[in-house]
């Protein structure tokens, strides 16, 4: 589990994570395109993410496909969240983005 | 490249790979993770099903494509409405290793639809079948799979 807190402890990686929850399966190429670092720099902290299995990889040919893998944090979750508070706190999660939606506007 | 969408998932488990196996197999098992039995001969070409352990109903189907115990399993995946439709049959694939003391779970479900509700559905559903199976498997006991479950039911 340290692993997974210090390799969320980075704004670049959660911008990976981000990345590819928003399009998983990327190749290193696609992603360093929308990060403002070196290919060599973005490498390091993928292997940093996929360390903490927060990141999974498969090859397809000769490319390298990288996937968000949400167990871990998913492992957080039934850690520190009581049964009887999932309903509430869902409910309080959907009513904040549905404020801030209209906020926004 | 197809049109299609993949998820891959996977977690780690202080276990054998036998009772990884296992465990993804053995509807007493998947009961207890999943609040469904996995239903099944396992040999390859035959149907499975995946039957919620309260009321009896089937939720998916599908069919075995390939078994190597106790490494891969490759089956088919889709709602029942859409047993006939192959268009709409997903495919997962399980792969376990082992890795140090511990056994490597790794799910890729692929071939689905951008989109779609089943899309939808296995990406809530997945992260939160591995925690369990991790935890029945490690522990014996597994969570309360009533209040786990309760979005599949919306």
């Amino acid at each position: 589990m340290d692993r997974v807190f210090k390799a969320l402890a980075d704004p670049n990686r959660r911008k990976l994570l981000d990345l590819l929850r928003v399009d998983n399966g990327q190749v290193l190429g696609d992603l360093s395109k929308h990060l403002d670092m070196s290919r060599q720099a973005a490498t390091k902290h993928l292997k940093l993410l996929e360390a903490a299995n927060l990141v999974v990889t498969v090859w397809r040919g000769r490319e390298k496909l990288h996937y968000l893998n949400p167990v871990p944090i998913h492992e957080i979750y039934e850690r520190w969240i009581g049964k009887f508070e999932r309903s509430r706190l869902r409910a309080l999660y959907d009513l904040k983005e549905e404020l801030e939606k209209d906020h926004e506007k | 490249m197809k049109n299609k969408s993949q998820f891959v998932y996977v977690t780690y488990i202080s276990s054998s790979a036998e009772k990884v196996w296992n465990a993804l197999m053995d509807p007493e098992m998947t009961r207890k993770y999943w609040a469904h039995l996995n239903v099944s001969d396992w040999k390859v070409g035959s149907p499975w099903k995946h039957e919620d352990s309260s009321t009896g109903e089937t939720h998916l189907v599908g069919k075995v494509v390939e078994s190597t115990p106790p490494r891969r399993l490759v089956i088919t995946w889709a709602s029942p409405a859409d047993a006939q439709n192959q268009e709409k049959h997903t495919r997962v694939t399980f792969e376990i290793e082992s890795s140090g003391k511990a056994t490597r779970l790794k799910v890729i479900h692929d071939e689905l639809e951008p989109g779609s509700e089943m899309e939808r559905g296995i990406t809530r559903g997945w992260p939160v079948v591995l925690s369990n199976l991790k935890t029945l498997v490690e522990t014996g006991h597994a969570m309360e799979t009533k209040e786990l479950f309760a979005f599949s039911k919306k």
